[in-house]
């Protein structure tokens, strides 16, 4: 095989190339423009007319967004969300053949303190965006991220629904529309110059002091995600917006379903990776691109011209390991190359799921997470990973020559055998500073972990901080009477 | 200055768990890990007083450390179990039979009965006879169905209650992953259940007592308790699915140790939407094993090896069972489908 002059005596066997045609798969006539998915080949023409149907499709079939609400984008600037906000664009075309019927406004929210940008660099990121978000006439707000430390305490607070609006009641709603559209026409929102509010110095301060306290890469993408979702939702229900738009595309979707499940989120996958995820009550959050992958996303912005802005995240240009985002995603690309059917089947895989026990709308707040505001999985279940991990540290730990005050047993956490193996310097279980609450029972395994991540809790905005007081607060105040509570389970009302 | 243990704050710290990462000393090590798998098969009511109980050994580290902890707490706790040795011997030279060795003495030394099935006897098919017909890419999926059906074939033969295998938590956790990127619902949901479900004729429910330790635990332990166990990597292993969620596993677990319970716990919280299409349980029309469909797979597989069509088994094959059933030639077309085998 490796001699000098080499003979294959042999015909060598010529490797199949896929046969890509020249000609448009779909109407063919016109050449082929753009390859997706291995071997579809499209023409211009016939992938613009796939790519806005299928945002069309996956909206009407999903019959989530009733025709005159109030959605709002949030748009980042990056590829799949720029995309999406053209979408919306042509969508609501006064020419367009069955027109979207809700009223968009768009969203972006400027993390440049996160990732140390200087202010000038922020501004001029922001600026680029005004003018992107001016050419596409819809009302649009731009946020810096130092508002999440000025929040009100109803955030983290899961609102009620309001009315159920079932899919049977969607066919009524679009013809009722229909009817009062022949009267009066949809009045175009009107753009309002707002500005961009002013940054104190010692917010970033502080916003980058709670960041830095993180001591992992993972758990500061895991906390930023999670301020930025409360910003979000906080501005939606405050301009009365009842929709939020994420741009998440299907191949970040498939890397976030393998983080998720890494990072102990099994429970909640269905609503981080599904369509609609109506954890917060009021605000539905839809996910419309979840369809496309990265690559059609890609061809369509270049090939039509689609602006996006480059704004640098807290992972960017960070080697692979950096971070459990960071490995998954190369993980997932890496493998696609070998089998192409990676990142459809994992898709498909969180199509095929759905949240675990209680229904989402229950009122019972004890059970839902203080910061992702997802149903609690820490039920103490006695085979269990989570247990299990609770009896290694207690055995790995010195047991203590009878603590003198007895641990309140905030509930959920273990199961009565002493709660020292507790924290990691995140506050005393009972006699709590009033500064720092004990977390650990309020949260989801997930966030737990994040929180674990945390050189102090001392940093988080003061909302965070003073609704897991008042939950606490409450659980003691409950587990007072408990005896004489009539109702055992989950009661209606405020808890 | 020298690092204390951290439960007994006596003895000076010769190792940090991977775990939790607390340093322990050598015996408070073995305390906790012994303890924790006490504790497993209390909390999931693993077995109950007067059960006779199979151990999968294979002779590598998992069912050593396996073998040795259910002995030790066996006696330590009074389950009342007896406990046998099951081994099976695959047919690869230069592995297996070095790893049977190690077996032999772990009987020896541990003093419990040993059951040795082999894949010549039960099949008529060796791995390396599978492997020179097959190639190197779809073997492990032979081996496993066929493993798996031996196992509980010398438990019918010895008349045990129960099989346990050395299954540890980065086992448990990379078939979680691999099933999510194989697209398995079906098995995404069972795969986290630390035994098996107990009805059914010719099927003897299975546990995993090590589902909850650490791979690196278990290394450490059998190290400093210097159990004796042999480690080579099965030479016909390198280019199974499994390394690339793997090798996923091992970086995650450098950046995050805790994740590797944290994906368990992922998959034991699951939750699939109802109306997903399921398979049912039945039996096998040839064997009587348990299987979902008309066949079941080591049936498929031993078929498609006998008739020479390795590739009857890997891939969709449903519509054809009726004629394997039946013992009809396969049209050409189909044949040519599964012959093709590439290396």
């Amino acid at each position: 095989m490796c001699q000098v002059v080499e003979e294959y005596p042999d015909q060598l066997e010529r490797a199949d190339l896929p046969s890509v045609s020249k000609k448009c798969g779909k109407c063919k006539e016109a050449s082929t423009a753009v390859v997706i998915r291995t071997a579809d080949t499209y023409c211009r023409g016939c992938f613009k007319e796939y790519f806005v149907h299928k945002f069309r499709a996956t909206l009407g079939k999903n019959r989530i967004i009733f025709p005159g609400e109030k959605v709002l984008l949030a748009v980042s600037g990056g590829p799949s969300s720029c995309a999406m906000l053209n979408q919306v664009q042509e969508g609501l075309n006064q020419n367009a053949h069955k027109k979207l019927r809700f009223l968009p406004g768009i969203i972006y929210i400027d993390e440049g303190c996160a990732v140390n940008q200087t202010v000038e660099e922020r501004q001029r990121k922001v600026s680029e965006l005004q003018a992107v978000f001016k050419a596409a006439g819809f009302p649009f707000h731009i946020m810096p991220l130092e508002q999440v430390l000025d929040l009100p305490n109803s955030v983290v607070v899961a609102a009620p629904s309001p009315s159920e609006q079932l899919a049977s009641t969607y066919k009524a709603a679009v013809d009722h529309f229909i009817q009062a559209k022949r009267s009066n026409d949809l009045t175009a929102q009107d753009q309002e110059e707002t500005s961009v509010p002013y940054v104190q110095e010692s917010h970033t301060q502080r916003l980058q002091q709670l960041i830095g306290s993180a001591k992992t890469l993972t758990a500061r993408e895991d906390l930023l995600n999670t301020l930025k979702q409360h910003l979000l939702v906080h501005i939606a229900r405050s301009k009365g917006y009842s929709k939020l738009m994420l741009g998440d595309n299907c191949t970040r979707l498939a890397v976030k379903l393998l983080t998720s499940i890494s990072l102990g989120r099994g429970a909640q996958l269905a609503q981080d990776t599904g369509f609609s995820d109506s954890r917060y009550g009021d605000i539905i959050v839809v996910r419309p691109m979840r369809d496309y992958s990265a690559n059609e996303i890609a061809s369509y912005n270049h090939m039509f011209n689609v602006p996006c802005v480059v704004i640098p995240s807290l992972n960017t240009k960070t080697p692979d390991r950096a971070s459990v985002h960071c490995l998954t995603e190369s993980f997932v690309t890496k493998l696609q190359v070998d089998f192409p059917s990676t990142v459809s089947t994992i898709y498909r895989t969180s199509e095929k799921l759905q949240t675990a026990g209680r229904s989402s709308i229950s009122t019972n707040l004890c059970d839902r997470c203080l910061l992702c505001m997802c149903t609690m999985d820490t039920a103490v279940e006695k085979a269990s990973a989570f247990q299990a991990t609770q009896v290694s540290t207690q055995l790995s730990q010195a047991k203590p020559t009878g603590s003198p005050e007895q641990p309140t047993a905030s509930g959920q956490c273990c199961s009565g055998a002493g709660t020292e193996g507790c924290g990691s310097g995140v506050g005393c279980c009972s006699s709590a500073s009033v500064k720092t609450p004990d977390l650990k029972s309020l949260l989801c395994y997930s966030c737990q972990l994040t929180i674990k991540d945390m050189l102090s809790v001392e940093h988080l905005p003061a909302y965070i901080l003073s609704e897991a007081q008042r939950r606490l607060r409450r659980f003691r105040m409950r587990e007072d009477i408990s005896e004489f509570l009539l109702d055992d389970g989950d009661e209606g009302g405020d808890v | 200055m020298p690092v204390l243990c951290s439960a007994c704050t006596e003895k000076r710290a010769v190792l940090k768990r991977p775990k939790t990462g607390h340093s322990l000393c050598k015996e408070c090590f073995f305390w906790a890990f012994e303890e924790e798998v006490h504790y497993t098969i209390v909390a999931a009511q693993l077995f109950k007083p007067g059960e006779t109980v199979a151990i999968a050994a294979s002779g590598g580290k998992d069912s050593t450390v396996l073998a040795h902890v259910m002995k030790l707490l066996n006696e330590r706790y009074s389950y009342g179990l007896k406990l046998m040795l099951l081994s099976v011997d695959e047919g690869i030279t230069g592995y297996r039979d070095d790893s049977l060795e190690t077996v032999k003495r772990n009987q020896e030394q541990y003093e419990l009965p040993l059951k040795i099935v082999s894949y010549e006897e039960l099949y008529g098919w060796t791995m390396d006879a599978i492997v020179k017909q097959v190639g190197l890419k779809n073997n492990c999926t032979f081996c496993g169905v066929f493993r798996r059906q031996a196992l509980d074939r010398g438990a019918i033969i010895l008349k045990v209650d129960k099989i346990c295998t050395g299954h540890n938590a980065d086992d448990v956790a990379e078939t979680v992953l691999m099933n999510v990127l194989r697209g398995d619902v079906a098995r995404l949901r069972r795969c986290t259940a630390i035994s098996t479900a107990s009805e059914g004729e010719g099927v003897v429910p299975r546990c995993k007592p090590l589902k909850y330790s650490y791979e690196k635990e278990i290394v450490l332990y059998a190290y400093f308790k210097k159990l004796d166990y042999f480690s080579t990597e099965c030479i016909y292993s390198p280019n199974a699915y499994r390394g690339y969620a793997r090798t996923f596993l091992k970086d995650l677990e450098s950046i995050r140790p805790s994740s590797i319970m944290d994906i368990i716990h992922s998959g034991e919280n699951l939750c699939v939407r109802e109306g997903v299409k399921m398979p049912v349980q039945g039996t096998c029309k040839r064997c009587g094993y348990i299987s979902s469909q008309a066949l079941c797979k080591s049936c498929v597989l031993l078929e498609g090896l006998n008739r020479g069509l390795p590739k009857l088994g890997i891939g969709k094959h449903h519509r054809l069972h009726d004629k394997i059933l039946s013992q009809q030639p396969l049209t050409e077309k189909e044949e040519r489908k599964l012959k093709s085998v590439d290396f």
